[in-house]
């Protein structure tokens, strides 16, 4: 077999076990007469409006990510300051947040009682609040920004922190001004990282669904929640079945599109290690930059979240109901609540197992995805026909509808689904694309004149790959690793239609407190929440400290 | 050798068949709400030489889907979780397998919606309007006691519902406006919009987000959600309260009646298993450990409600009630009707 068809096996034959089978399984049995008609067809100019506002979310939501992700981008691969790396880590850990934690916390910050609102009320002496967050398209718009700027600052800021600073340096010497060099040097230098950025983005927003629902509102309809409302609520599988595809359909068309400008656009350069780029700030300018990026990092990531730790560990009862009338004081009880079964309930989650499945399914996500998508990566990097073909087909399972492919796995794999490997194997399909989109930009940027080198100096293939294209690669990997753990970590769609109850995870958990009512179940929500938020970053910081052997200064 | 070979052979089989048998398996398939006291579910094992697993699968729906989707090969023996709403839907798919429990006797006939006993019901509990009771106390506002109370100026802005596309207690709530207006539930709806009614795409949201009461102090003092909400709130309060901070409005046809079922799956290899554990269900001890556990009540006449349930729980003396077989006719054209409505 050619060392290429080797490549591709590995993956293919996990995504067509794990992906495609499910999903034809489910689409061939909805779209089976014995189910009913096809009411879909019927009501066409109904979803004609879904679909024209789903693109057009996704397309306002990815551009507005792109123009708060590349200025941070700079800051990350520029500028060295206090405080860089746990920035760096919080911007990414909205991606892993149920959108049902994140919705509280934006609540908390900007709802009708939020802070800022009730800061503004007390200031200015108003009766209502004069915000209105919660329910409107800005909330959809500012909570996709949130959750995807990570994708945008480590794909953009990898590849911007490696790029070779000389070709710039050059071109000023023949006089071309700072605006020329960005125009003409440095963003066509860039276009696949950013490409492949905004790719990710736009499916991720194009198959939104918990921000919709939760921060956007029952006025907001987008495919993903009507194939949700159809196949659940109605329990109309062709409808949702019909939905699928065309939702599938629009992802292709865009994967193949990527791929068709990104082939172009790819220039292998030396690769820089990333210590020649990054540096403290120095002139005014820059330290004003650095503090404003900061500052705005914060108000944006950090400061939405505050609200969760902070109310698993502020009392604000006894006189609810009585406004104004709070008597905030600490208490840990909420923690100490979370270990404790107090109803003696045979479901009963202790907080340490909740962390470990999740830690655990995480793991074994990474590692899944990283051995297949390496190879996949390795192939497209090189792209011959083969890799034209099958590229766009391996963004689909971002593109697919978690209720679908949940449903799929139902019918494809039966008593199967109980067990607890299948979890990590759903997620691993969900992170496959994100590891081969991360890696593949490092790995076309590695000039095989470098290569070639070694390899005429006498080292072997394997010792080439691990002198050569390894170090160059690491920060990519890291970033392909962060990726895939924290897509496992934060998933919950696929999570809850597999999980069995005795492997509750973090999330599953958090769900399952706020769906009771009750004071002490809002604060184990918050305090999970809140060990949810710290596990998250802390792992990412390990994750990013990893550094292998040989890859030095990249 | 030979010879040997076969002695061994047939004393492991003859030992294998006089060992005692270990645990035969049971699998319930459940919605995400499901809850039994552990030492209950152990009681349960020991004495029946059982061992029980639970698969959680979703909400309602969700959990009606798979086990529709699954039918030929089904996931679990006993499924629970199916409600009124989804029973016709449940009945016509043929999931079930029918099951004449002892325990049916006594359950009232306002429960034993099938009367081929395919799915027996194990609980019910009526999704009404909670309201903050010191909110209307401080103003001296007097609480709405019917519907047409809810289209009144002074309560304005007050209400907080959830959209039936997206939740259970939200659909319920909109077949009580149908129960009561009939096909004039439109111009009920249309009033309640001019009247400032906040809708939310789910319970979560409408309870943490939007009510005043819970802990997430929102703006509205009105929400639609369970008639066991306020047993709820003094059982999770913290600190603890002696009396509930909400209650539910439960005039006449305000409250929707939820009745949950549960039944034996089609083409189980348990069926011995499988009945014994529906017996459990209506068991008084199963009965009486449900209220705490999943906070719905008892269909048994003779299981005992626990204290908190009976100081805060107000149940209504005529919940509205509409014909499982009409909702499932008319459930996508109701939807359809009200989402005209409120999002023209």
């Amino acid at each position: 077999m050619t060392r290429r068809a080797r490549n591709w096996l590995a993956p293919t034959l996990f995504l067509l076990l794990f992906f495609f089978y499910p999903l034809v399984r489910v689409l061939l049995l909805s779209l089976r007469p014995e189910f009913g008609a096809l009411p879909a067809l019927a009501a066409l100019p109904e979803f004609l409006k879904v679909l024209q506002f789903t693109f057009f979310q996704a397309i306002l939501s990815t551009l507005l990510t792109l123009l708060v992700g590349v200025p941070i981008a700079y800051l990350f691969s520029h500028f060295d300051f206090y405080g860089k790396p746990i920035l760096r880590a919080l911007t990414a850990v909205p991606f892993m947040l149920p959108t049902v934690v994140v919705a509280a916390g934006f609540n908390a910050l900007l709802g009708p009682r939020g802070w800022v609102n009730l800061a503004l009320m007390g200031a200015f002496n108003l009766s209502i609040p004069p915000i209105t967050f919660v329910g409107t398209l800005s909330a959809i718009l500012i909570a996709h920004v949130f959750y995807n700027t990570t994708i945008v600052i480590r794909l953009v800021g990898n590849s911007w922190a490696q790029l070779d600073p000389r070709l710039g340096h050059a071109a000023r010497v023949l006089g071309a001004d700072s605006i020329t060099v960005l125009r003409r040097i440095t963003l066509p230098l860039l276009r696949p990282s950013f490409l492949a950025a905004a790719l990710l983005v736009f499916l991720f927003d194009f198959t939104s669904f918990g921000v919709i629902l939760l921060l956007g509102g029952p006025q907001f309809r987008t495919l993903e929640v009507e194939i949700y409302i159809q196949a659940l609520q109605f329990l109309n599988l062709p409808a949702a079945a019909v939905l699928s595809m065309i939702q599938l359909l629009c992802t292709l068309v865009f994967s193949i599109l990527y791929t068709r400008v990104v082939t172009q656009a790819v220039v292998p350069l030396n690769p820089r290690s990333a210590s020649m780029n990054i540096r403290p700030a120095r002139t005014m300018r820059e330290k004003v930059f650095v503090s404003a990026a900061s500052i705005f990092i914060i108000l944006l990531f950090v400061l939405p979240m505050a609200a969760l730790p902070a109310r698993s560990i502020v009392h604000l009862e006894p006189d609810r109901g009585e406004r104004g009338n709070f008597q905030p004081a600490l208490t840990l009880n909420n923690y100490r609540e979370l270990t404790i079964n107090r109803l003696g309930s045979v479901f009963y989650v202790p907080p340490v197992e909740a962390v470990r499945n999740s830690l655990a399914y995480a793991t074994i996500t990474v590692i899944l995805a990283l051995l297949l998508g390496f190879p996949a990566a390795s192939a497209l990097a090189r792209p011959a026909r083969l890799e034209r073909i099958i590229d766009p087909f391996l963004m689909l399972p971002l593109g697919a509808s978690a209720v679908t492919l949940g449903l799929g796995y139902i019918l494809a794999f039966n008593r199967w689904l109980y067990a607890p490997l299948l979890v990590p194997l759903a997620h691993t399909t969900l992170a496959l694309p994100f590891v081969i989109r991360s890696l593949q930009p490092a790995l076309a940027s590695i000039p095989q004149r470098l290569r070639d080198a070694a390899a005429v100096l006498g080292a072997s293939p394997g010792q080439v790959w691990r002198s050569v294209d390894l170090p160059i690669i690491t920060r990519a990997v890291a970033a392909a690793g962060v990726f895939a753990f924290t897509v496992s970590l934060g998933e919950f769609g696929a999570t809850s239609m597999l999980a069995r109850p005795e492997n509750p995870t973090m999330t599953t958990a958090i769900a399952r407190f706020l769906s009771q009512p009750g004071g002490l179940n809002y604060g184990q929500a918050m305090a999970m929440a809140t060990i949810l938020l710290v596990v998250t970053t802390t792992a990412i910081l390990v994750i990013e400290k990893i550094r292998l052997p040989g890859s030095g200064e990249f | 050798m030979k010879r040997l070979l076969l002695f061994t052979i047939s004393l492991a089989l003859l030992l294998a068949g006089c060992a005692p048998k270990g645990p035969q398996p049971l699998t319930v398939l459940t919605h995400d709400s499901f809850s039994v006291s552990e030492n209950l579910i152990n009681q349960f094992e020991s004495e029946n030489n059982v061992k029980v697993t639970f698969v959680k699968g979703g909400d309602a729906g969700s959990v009606l889907n798979k086990a529709i989707l699954s039918k030929d090969a089904p996931l679990a023996d006993v499924l629970y979780g199916v409600d009124n709403t989804f029973l016709s839907r449940a009945l016509d798919a043929g999931i079930y397998s029918p099951y004449q429990a002892a325990a049916l006797a006594d359950i009232p006939a306002e429960f034993k919606l099938d009367p081929q006993n395919r799915a027996l019901p194990v609980d019910y509990g009526d999704v009404c309007i909670n309201y903050d009771k010191s909110y209307f106390a401080t103003r001296n506002l007097p609480v709405p006691q019917s519907f047409s109370d809810l289209t009144k100026p002074e309560y304005k802005g007050l209400l907080v519902v959830e959209d039936p596309s997206t939740s259970s207690p939200g659909l319920a709530f909109l077949l009580a406006t149908i129960a009561r207006y009939g096909d004039g539930f439109q111009d009920f709806w249309r009033q309640l919009k001019d009247n400032d009614v906040t809708v939310v795409d789910s319970w979560e949201t409408a309870y943490y987000t939007n009510f005043s009461a819970s802990s997430g102090h929102g703006p509205q003092p009105m929400v639609v959600s369970y008639g066991s909400s306020p047993a709820a709130e003094v059982v999770f309060a913290d600190p603890p309260v002696s009396e509930s901070p909400t209650a539910s409005l439960v005039s006449d046809g305000m409250c929707f009646r939820q009745i949950e079922f549960a039944g034996i799956l089609k083409g189980t290899h348990n069926r011995a298993l499988a009945e014994k554990f529906i017996d459990f269900m209506l068991s008084k001890s199963f009965q009486e450990d449900m209220p705490l556990q999943m906070f719905v009540f008892p269909v048994i006449p003779n299981a005992v409600l626990p204290a908190v349930f009976v100081k805060n729980t107000q149940i209504p003396t005529s919940p509205a009630t509409l014909d499982p077989a009409i909702i499932a006719a008319k459930r996508d054209a109701w939807i359809q009707g009200w989402n005209s409505v409120m999002n023209p």
